[in-house]
């Protein structure tokens, strides 16, 4: 009888903290291209302490994935995308609030093994017989630039395998199973230490820009729109470029 | 069969459970691209990833049944020291995380792994990032589904048969070809059909330590998954190709082929 | 020529017999269940090691553990019929048949001719094809037969052949059991706990109790002088135990009879139910062997009433229902039990 009274209290006091508390705290959801994970999180604990009591939750992915996600109705109140193609499929299934902001820039580089066993010099390296390449796959932003990169490079590399992220293209190269992947510069920044990286030249680089919008039909809109505006904003900037991201 | 009738109870969560399966099945038809259906399915990546699961799911099966067979019969018929550690080793992969599965596969096989660099410096032999690393994924996790299902044969068969052969002068290697096998030839169907279909369907270490690639290692389940990025439509008629594949075979496993002697 | 000395612990079996049989007569170990049977068989047929002892087959050492020798169950000329027939669920009739010759080498044809012949002479050549669930009870056992005989054993162990059996067929089966037997040239060992079947099948008996040999000899020897209440249950005789000394015998339970032989020493009584007389008092007369007791159970049984009588001698009498009801004995009622000398047959432990 006593354990039906302790399990009726404990579901009560759940509910009531489950349940929506109205403007007391507001909260946003937050989807972000993968490549945006470290810098983010930055971003979202300086947040805090200029509002403590927002609650921010962040859900990082392939910017398509993501991108597919929020037109089916998944609750995101903030999109910042890795491409601009994403982006525009998000606006132009009308689930947008406002204009998409471009708030960052990054540039692609070589991640090698750290101390860069294999001397890789530049891309036309990649093409190597003796060196494993790993690339993400062409249906994710940064897979897609990669390739192109090559191609403005007139190098005919072959990758032994199109990996689902950035993430999973350093993991390959740290553990050693690859011998170079291409990344961005902010991707062998945050793993500094696990590999080196190697330039790619002005010539054949490859710009990345990251636009930001606010969903509609969030609970916060207000709260939603002053994150945005957080990262577009001076301290926001600084930040990113701490992180390794060019000006947008 | 006589026809007899459920009780109400569990026919209603019987239709629960079936509901729960079908469900998914549904809105997957609902929402594939008819009109567009036929092209998408005749693509060339489409039919190549179809003939690549099943090379892996088959190869892996074949694998399976070559190491599973005498690995189940030793734990049904030798009690040697350590039998029960090593029985719960050898099913840890079936719920081990698969990517988990992929990232050991990878400290073992893998360049600078325990056997791998082995393997590479003395033969040159690489096994990640090929085909037959895709095998070695899939069979590493639906191995023990075999192992175990043909564990359970032998405990449950009626020894004394082998004993009957023996009398008759049988070697210990015609008892178990012409006597054993045969009466646990349910098991082992049983068997091998739950490990083709975990092979079939495997993802996670297969990607981790495969690798993607189209031809290579990009079974059925990572390019459906790599379709799902930019062309959601292209990915619901893989997915329906990998269940109707999955669907014939499974059906084609008659319940009569299931029933023990 | 079988000569088995076999010791065998397994869980809490003890068996330690010895076993002696020639192709001349066939023999059967009787006993109650869990005596040990099957357990010998099994070490017979070499399916399970030997503690200690000896068995040797036609001159050939089958196990010899003082020297270490063991061989296995495959390469011993034995034949066996299993209780359950253990036909393989997988194969025909004529498949089963022909399954020990295909593991002698014998060319897959040939085996099948040669199994054909065996089925044809035991009359079920008809079932050839068939599998062993389509089969009768007599059927199968008939191919279980068929399939022990055809590799030409020197040995044929049978465990319990017609247990499987529901009674209907029994009778049939067993005679033409004993016909095969009798035409097979090997030495033949057959275990039961049915005494009909070892009496109806068998040239000698082999008593078999707790693991331990209690009697042998011929049908005839082992119910004429039982040996054990196991063996006199069977007969359907008394049994007591006792030190006799000119011509009394003292019981081991205490009590004293009269007998008229002059036997000394440690001896088996046998009493005959039909020679224990029944009385509402202590009897006049004659008889020397009187006490007094307690009806313990009357059961009628058949046209005679069965009386176990328990008192200073435990005994069961056998008396016409007339008696009964002019003793207007009941259960657990006063009786007066007496037997007289010449009916109890004494003999030496």
């Amino acid at each position: 009888m006593r354990i039906i009274v302790a399990a009726g209290a404990t579901a009560l006091v759940v509910l009531a903290a489950c349940s929506s508390p109205g403007a007391a705290t507001a909260e946003i959801t937050i989807f972000a291209g993968s490549s945006l994970t470290d810098v983010f999180d930055q971003l979202g604990n300086d947040f805090r302490k200029t509002d403590g009591s927002a609650r921010l939750t962040f859900n990082f992915g392939s910017s398509s994935t993501l991108a597919t996600q929020i037109i089916n109705g998944a609750p995101a109140d903030v999109f910042a995308s890795a491409d601009e193609e994403n982006m525009a499929k998000v606006v132009a299934a009308g689930v947008s609030d406002g204009e998409p902001q471009l708030f960052a820039s990054n540039q692609l580089q070589i991640a090698v093994g750290p101390g860069n066993p294999k001397k890789i010099l530049g891309p036309a390296d990649l093409a190597r017989p003796d060196v494993v390449l790993v690339l993400a796959a062409p249906t994710v932003p940064v897979g897609k630039y990669a390739l192109e990169a090559l191609g403005k490079a007139g190098v005919a590399a072959r990758p032994v395998s199109q990996e689902v992220d950035a993430r999973a293209v350093l993991n390959k190269v740290s553990l050693g199973e690859a011998d170079a992947g291409i990344v961005y510069v902010t991707d062998v920044r945050s793993a500094a230490g696990r590999v080196s990286g190697v330039n790619i030249p002005e010539s054949d680089q490859v710009i990345a820009r990251y636009p930001v919008v606010v969903i509609q039909g969030g609970k916060a809109p207000l709260l939603a729109r002053r994150f945005a505006a957080y990262v577009l904003s001076p301290e926001g900037q600084k930040t990113l470029a701490s992180f390794g991201f060019a000006a947008p | 069969m006589r026809r007899d009738r459920p009780p109400l109870a569990f026919a209603v969560l019987a239709a629960i459970g079936v509901a729960f399966f079908l469900l998914p099945l549904l809105g997957l038809l609902y929402r594939t691209p008819w009109n567009t259906a036929l092209a998408e399915l005749t693509a060339s990546e489409a039919l190549t990833a179809l003939r690549l699961s099943l090379v892996v799911s088959v190869a892996a099966t074949a694998l399976a049944l070559l190491l599973g067979i005498p690995l189940a019969w030793m734990y049904a018929r030798i009690a040697f020291p350590g039998r029960d550690l090593f029985r719960a080793l050898t099913t840890l992969p079936m719920i081990l995380p698969p990517v988990v599965g992929g990232v050991a596969l990878l400290f073992a096989f893998g360049r600078r792994g325990l056997v791998g660099q082995f393997l590479d410096t003395a033969f040159g032999i690489r096994i990640p990032f090929t085909t037959a690393g895709a095998v070695l994924a899939a069979t590493f996790v639906a191995m023990p589904f075999l192992v175990l299902t043909v564990e359970a044969g032998l405990r449950s068969m009626d020894r004394r048969y082998e004993d009957a052969a023996r009398t008759l002068g049988a070697s210990r290697s015609l008892v178990f070809r012409r006597v054993t096998l045969p009466l646990i030839a349910p098991s082992i169907f049983a068997g091998a059909v739950l490990c083709w279909a975990r092979a079939l369907g495997e993802f996670g270490a297969t990607i981790t330590f495969a690798g993607s690639l189209p031809g290579t290692t990009q079974t059925l389940p990572l390019a459906i998954y790599n379709a799902l990025e930019t062309r959601p439509e292209g990915a619901v008629v893989l997915s329906l190709l990998l269940l109707a594949v999955s669907l014939a075979i499974l059906i084609a496993m008659r319940d009569r082929y299931l029933r023990a002697f | 020529m079988l000569s088995a000395n076999v010791s065998v612990r397994l869980g809490v079996l003890d068996l330690d017999v010895s076993l002696e049989a020639s192709a001349a007569e066939v023999v059967a170990v009787l006993g109650p269940n869990g005596a040990g049977k099957t357990t010998l068989l099994r070490a017979i047929a070499g399916l399970i090691p030997i503690d200690a002892g000896r068995i040797e087959l036609d001159g050939g050492v089958l196990d010899d553990v003082a020297r270490g020798v063991h061989v296995p169950a495959e390469l011993r000329p034995i034949g066996v019929v299993f209780q359950d027939y253990l036909l393989f669920p997988h194969l025909t009739a004529v498949e089963n048949v022909a399954f020990g010759l295909r593991a002698h080498g014998v060319k897959n044809g040939e085996a099948r001719a040669r199994a054909m012949e065996w089925l044809e002479r035991l009359g079920i050549a008809a079932h050839a094809g068939s599998r062993p669930q389509a089969l009768s009870g007599g059927q199968a056992q008939r191919v279980a037969l068929a399939r022990a005989l055809a590799t030409n054993p020197r040995l044929l162990l049978l465990d319990e052949p017609l247990a499987a059996l529901d009674a209907s067929a029994r009778g049939e089966i067993r005679r033409e059991l004993k016909r095969h037997l009798a035409s097979f040239s090997g030495i033949r060992v057959l275990i039961t706990h049915d005494p009909l079947e070892a009496l109806a099948l068998a040239d000698r008996l082999v008593i078999v109790e707790a693991g331990r040999v209690v009697q042998r000899g011929s049908a005839a020897e082992v119910t004429a002088r039982p040996r054990s209440k196991y063996v006199a249950d069977l007969v359907g005789v008394n049994l007591l135990r006792g030190t006799a000394h000119a011509g009394e015998i003292a019981l081991h339970a205490g009590a004293t009879l009269r007998a008229a032989e002059p036997v000394d020493g440690e001896v088996f009584a046998v009493i005959h139910p039909r020679a224990v007389a029944l009385h509402r008092a202590h009897p006049e007369g004659s008889p020397r062997n009187v006490w007094r007791g307690r009806a313990a159970t009357v059961d009628l049984q058949g046209d005679r009433v069965r009386v176990r009588v328990e008192g200073d001698i435990a005994i069961v009498a056998e008396v016409t229902p007339a008696a009964v009801s002019e003793l207007a004995l009941a259960e657990g009622g006063e009786v007066w039990a007496s037997v007289k000398a010449t009916e109890i047959a004494v003999y030496p432990t």
